[in-house]
């Protein structure tokens, strides 16, 4: 109610409707209370925007009568002078059809230039790290090979190979898991741990999934207890991973994190990582900080920076159930559980290591 | 500087809201507008509106006392509309780059910048009164817009005598401020 008197004595203070002994009065309340004071300048501000509103709509009101008015009366018509616009179309017709020649002329040929001199650009931008073996190197490995040959009389492959990888075991009774695209299109396959080959059969190579399992067939390959574990479930961006391969002849250590859970074009079989990774890493086991398989390592994006690719885990067992569906011999059994856990990294790999091979393809 | 006597009354008469004045105002520069505005993609429709909102403009300048144009009305009018129209063609994507030009322009950007933030500012006032609801609504229209004295107020919407009308006026007014100022404050 207080508001309201005061609202009315603004009011009447701001039309000069007020006596001045009031106004005098009014004026010392509004030098003692500065929030009279703000609700003066307030309501003034308001008073002239509402009067302000009115006189717009009134002007407007107006001005629609006045239209109404002087066309009625002729004063005014509403009529389209267009004939201006076709003459100016008509006036420049030449000269517009002219200037699009040339137009179209340039922008194909610009086109055309421009076309002829990019470079090409490769349609595959996923390199593959399966390592080409240089024959140079490998004949040298070669000589060594046959002389240990003679030593431990293993059975050596014959010629140089084609490409090399890695693999990990899975089942230690002979199996292991690689990518599909080291062991594609070759005659026979190699695994190599340090100084002994053996030869090894592909149960079954998953080109979608990228993953290929090899069976060693080779009496001499004693079988081993795995001391990592496959891991079925999801694993968590950012996540610390480390790898072992061979990107060259001797087993090469790498760390990274997981660094999302799509791979390439938002392939959801992959996931890509960031780790430093080379031909020959191909097939690697991707191991979390508990020592679990997480992915198989597959490639890299050459048109971007620290890009790598890993096929799922979850994929391994996939491709398991494939290979059990053709030829129930198969029984391979893999190990959950891993005896990693809570080690630190140098016995994890001390125990690892073992297990880990240079797959040859010839 | 031109100061034509004549275009001053006008002016003066506009501002006064002088319907002989905003007449011939009208009548001598609708048409120059018409033909631009249909000459650069409009329709009769648009040039109506466009005029009358030039029209606005020059009246708030007016309003404000400013009686001494740099120009004439009609330059300042055609300026202004183009300026308008070139606006409008732009936010509908349908500006060509290209405009027939009918006659000279005065810079009058400034201008348009201040009656676009008035035209918003009224547009709140409309939504705020809209927002009122009757009775309110047209009491306040009735003493604030149109000037109606109290006492004819009270008869017309059935109050039995000029004070209650009155302290209704007041609570009215009273909603009025609370919903424009929390618009205004929304704006901010």
């Amino acid at each position: 109610m207080e508001e309201l008197q005061l609202l009315e004595a603004v009011e009447r203070y701001l039309s000069g409707e007020m006596p001045p002994e009031e106004v005098t009065n009014f004026e010392q309340l509004r030098k003692s209370d500065p929030s009279v004071d703000q609700m003066v300048v307030q309501h003034a501000m308001f008073l002239h925007q509402l009067t302000g509103f009115g006189e717009n709509k009134s002007l407007k009101h107006n001005l629609q009568n006045i239209h109404q008015q002087l066309l009625q009366d002729g004063e005014i018509k509403e009529a389209l002078p267009k004939a201006k616009v076709v003459s100016f179309l008509k006036k420049y017709r030449k000269v517009l059809a002219a200037a699009a020649c040339i137009a179209g002329v340039i922008a194909l040929s610009i086109s055309g230039l421009v076309a002829y001199f990019t470079p090409k650009r490769t349609v595959n931008e996923i390199e593959q790290l399966k390592r080409e073996l240089y024959s140079v190197k490998v004949s040298q490995k070669q000589t060594q090979n046959e002389i240990n040959s003679f030593k431990n009389g293993s059975l050596k492959p014959p010629v140089t190979g084609k490409f090399g990888g890695t693999g990990f075991l899975i089942d230690g009774k002979g199996y292991l898991v690689t990518s599909a695209h080291v062991v594609a299109k070759s005659d026979s396959v190699y695994v190599l741990k340090g100084e002994n080959f053996y030869k090894a059969a592909i149960v079954i190579a998953d080109e979608n999934t990228d993953i290929a399992i090899l069976k060693i067939i080779d009496d001499r390959f004693q079988p081993k207890a795995l001391p990592y574990a496959i891991h079925k479930g999801s694993s968590d961006l950012g996540e610390p991973i480390f790898t072992l391969g061979f990107p060259r002849t001797d087993m090469v250590y790498n760390q990274g994190y997981l660094s999302a859970k799509t791979g390439y074009n938002g392939d959801s079989s992959t996931y890509q990582i960031t780790i430093s990774v080379n031909p020959g890493n191909s097939g690697g086991p991707i191991f979390n900080e508990a020592g679990e398989v997480i992915g198989v390592l597959s490639g890299k994006q050459t048109t971007a920076e620290g890009v790598v690719f890993s096929s799922k885990a979850k994929n391994i067992l996939k491709v398991l159930e494939e290979a059990k569906k053709a030829d129930s011999t198969n029984n391979i059994k893999l190990n959950y559980a891993s005896s990693l856990k809570n080690m630190d990294r140098k016995t994890q790999v001390k125990k690892i290591e073992d297990c880990i091979f240079n797959v040859l393809s010839y | 500087m031109i100061t034509d006597s004549n275009e001053k009354l006008l002016l003066e008469g506009l501002a006064k809201d002088d319907k002989t004045a905003i007449e011939t105002i009208y009548k001598q520069n609708y048409s120059t507008i018409q033909a631009f505005i249909v000459n650069n993609n409009g329709s009769v429709d648009d040039a109506r509106d466009l005029f009358q909102e030039a029209i606005i403009v020059l009246f708030e300048k007016a309003k404000r006392g400013d009686f001494e144009l740099s120009c004439q009305i009609k330059t300042y009018l055609y300026s202004v509309a183009r300026r308008l129209w070139l606006k409008k063609l732009q936010s509908q994507q349908r500006f060509s780059g290209e405009i027939t030009h009918l006659a000279e322009v005065v810079p009058v950007e400034d201008e348009l910048d201040r009656h676009n933030q008035k035209a918003q500012e009224f547009e709140m006032m409309e939504k705020a009164l809209n927002g009122l609801g009757e009775p309110c609504k047209s009491l306040l229209e009735a003493y604030y817009l149109q000037k109606r004295n109290m006492e004819e107020i009270a008869g017309n919407f059935g109050y039995t005598n000029a004070n209650n009308a009155k302290n209704q006026k007041y609570k009215c007014l009273m909603r009025l401020k609370k919903i424009f100022f929390a618009q205004y404050k929304n704006e901010d």
